[in-house]
């Protein structure tokens, strides 16, 4: 009864507190304003998390009896200087790349990062769980050489987790980072692979608590590397933000799974704060997409052209504009609301774009960002951009708070998005983006349509019927050059 | 090292200063206290669980890039289980496997924190005349 040995309190309530950082970490988020203070409190948070753990080794200290009770030495061995150079030099090659990656890396390039980040996570809390599986002594999870049954519930759903996160955060970074296609890859029979191996691994995890032998332990490791990869596998480009939303909800659950075996309230505070995030966040991807969690888990959405359900011929009538129109149009207008997707990313636009919008502004022009939830490739990606060119947040605005002004504008720009602006959504029912909360930039006086070519359609595969209306204006170019050109025609 | 480590431990002026602990430890797997104590915890997590629902709802749509950054630097606290294992001795394996989860959740605590700063460092208002 480890918990009964008098636990030093100020080491728990250290934790305790550890937690409630992180969770005003995550407060300060709620406005720009406090979301730098908030990312202070998570870094303290953080300190004094690592802080407490290493202290606890020193002399005085005393050990958290949560982990304490087998330890031969309690005290000795902890200070060896070796062992604490050895800490320490590993925590100081983690800094450096860490610190080196954080600063070199382009804005662009921010979901993938996010999608390594997350691998690291998971695989961390394998090799956690594995050590803890090996030195079961050390973490004061074991009897005898025996592990508590509850700890290895929890060690096994860590490691399972962990697992998971770390193959399908490797599958998602290939895929954003261009190594893999971005299609899906659908393999014969997938649904019964898949479900096969979740049954094996739930089974495994079962049989884990009768016995301890290492062949089920890393069984169930190597199941869930396996079905990390092959859920992530099908899911195609587009599907990413709910991707990795998932994988950094389940980021977390590993971590609380893990704060469970080694009775660490910070881990376990952080675990369901992170776990809770990513969920929310799935979800809200999933309902500005106006698909079911489920549909897109399954993966396969977008692979076949032949779904497009509008049926529109491609060579229907439409209006092709240069860069001196759209400069004109936009120059005489009053309002211009500028509606940015993944293509501006791609191009690297934003820049270009706020140059624009500062031209427009000078001349007298109100100039609006109207972001759709599941623009870009992560939540919030657009978002991140256009802060990075310089936009003032207070003029970028989300879909439900910005769709009613598209009435009173004079020129909708839309740049690299396509089927968050497809009327169909509203109106054509055997459509397959069909209730999907859509941008009404149709209705806008003038719709100038930013696209590389009239060929491609979007993620979804469905002809967009806003290029053949008759107030929309396509330019046609790489959104970079053409709003390069634009700025010049406005100079 | 290793080697020193144990050689230290055989030390029996050490042993003599810490009262034995594993005597205090013999208790049923799934006995009540400890099941006890993981409801105990059960709590705190499923408390946490809601606190983060309503601060999670709370965090405006711009910052959900942000979030993720810094979400992904607060799950790197499973450093320490990850310094535990580094820090242990007895079973080599265990402890090689702490080190290196050392290194990766400090990847991602510097790595995590940095980017998020960097780019909460882009969000401007406008600039009022």
């Amino acid at each position: 009864m480890h918990e009964a040995v008098a636990l030093p309190a100020w080491v728990a309530l250290a934790y305790l507190v550890a937690g409630i950082c992180f969770i005003l970490a995550l407060r300060g988020l709620s406005s720009p304003e406090t979301a730098q203070r908030g990312n202070r409190f998570g870094i303290a948070g953080m300190i004094l998390a690592v802080g407490t753990t290493l202290y606890q080794f020193a002399p005085g200290g005393g050990l958290s009896p949560a982990h304490a009770p087998a330890m031969p030495t309690p005290r000795g061995d902890w200070l060896d200087p070796v062992v604490l150079a050895e800490i320490l030099g590993a925590i100081a090659i983690g800094a450096g790349i860490g610190l080196v990656t954080a600063r070199r890396i382009q804005m662009t390039a921010m979901p993938q990062l996010v999608a390594a980040f997350h691998s690291l996570v998971g695989m961390a809390a394998v090799l956690v769980a594995a050590a803890a599986y090996l030195n079961p002594d050390a973490f004061g999870i074991a009897t005898g050489g025996v592990i508590h049954r509850i700890s290895r519930v929890e060690m096994g759903l860590g490691a399972a987790i962990g697992a998971i996160t770390f193959s399908g955060s490797v599958i998602a970074f290939l895929k954003l980072n261009g190594n893999m296609s971005g299609k899906p890859i659908l393999l014969p029979g997938r649904h019964v692979i898949n479900l096969g191996t979740l049954a094996a691994i739930v089974g495994l995890a079962a049989y884990f608590t009768q016995d301890q032998a290492p062949w089920v332990f890393f069984t169930v490791c190597a199941l869930s590397f396996l079905i990390g990869f092959l859920l992530i596998v099908p899911i195609g480009g587009a599907d990413m933000p709910v991707v990795v939303s998932m994988l950094n909800s389940y980021s977390g659950w590993a971590a609380a799974a893990m704060g469970f075996t080694l009775h660490n309230t910070a881990m376990i505070v952080t675990g369901a704060l992170v776990g809770s995030s990513g969920a929310i966040l799935s979800y809200i991807m999933c309902r500005a997409m106006n698909r079911s969690f489920i549909s897109v888990i399954a993966g396969g959405f977008g692979g076949d052209a032949a779904a497009a359900g509008g049926g529109a011929a491609i060579d229907r009538p439409w209006k092709r504009g240069s860069a001196e129109d759209a400069a004109f149009l936009m120059s005489q207008a009053e309002q211009v609301i500028i509606v940015p997707g993944y293509g501006m990313a791609v191009a690297q636009a934003q820049h270009a774009l706020r140059e624009m919008g500062d031209i427009l502004k000078k001349e007298g022009v109100s100039v609006k960002y109207a972001i759709h939830p599941v623009a870009g490739r992560m939540p919030g990606h657009m978002n991140v951009l256009l802060a990075e060119a310089n936009v003032p947040y207070d003029e970028v605005f989300e879909l439900e708070d910005i769709n009613s002004e598209f009435a009173r504008t004079d020129v909708a720009f839309v740049i690299g998005a396509n089927d968050v602006t497809n009327p169909a959504a509203k109106t054509d029912k055997s459509s397959p983006i069909y209730g999907m909360p859509v941008l009404d930039v149709e209705k806008a006086k003038t719709v100038l349509f930013v696209k590389r070519s009239m060929g491609g359609v979007g993620y979804a595969g469905v002809d967009n019927e806003l290029f053949y209306r008759d107030n929309t204006m396509m330019l046609l170019a790489d959104a970079k050059k053409m709003v390069e050109e634009i700025v010049k025609a406005l100079g | 090292m290793i080697v020193k480590t144990r050689l230290e431990r055989e030390r029996p002026g050490r042993l003599s200063t810490s009262p034995c602990w594993p005597a205090n430890v013999a208790v049923d797997p799934l006995g009540k206290t400890t099941l006890m104590d993981f409801i105990s915890i059960l709590s705190i997590f499923v408390l946490a669980c809601f606190v983060g629902y309503f601060v999670v709802w709370g965090v405006t749509p711009a910052l959900h890039t942000p979030l993720m950054a810094v979400t992904n630097a607060i799950s790197s606290v499973i450093i320490v289980g990850a310094l535990i294992a580094a820090a242990a001795a007895g079973v080599p394996g265990a402890k090689w496997l702490g080190l290196l989860a050392v290194v990766l959740a400090s990847v991602n605590i510097f790595g995590g924190f940095a980017v998020t700063a960097r780019m909460l460092a882009m969000y401007k208002k406008k600039e009022r005349r």
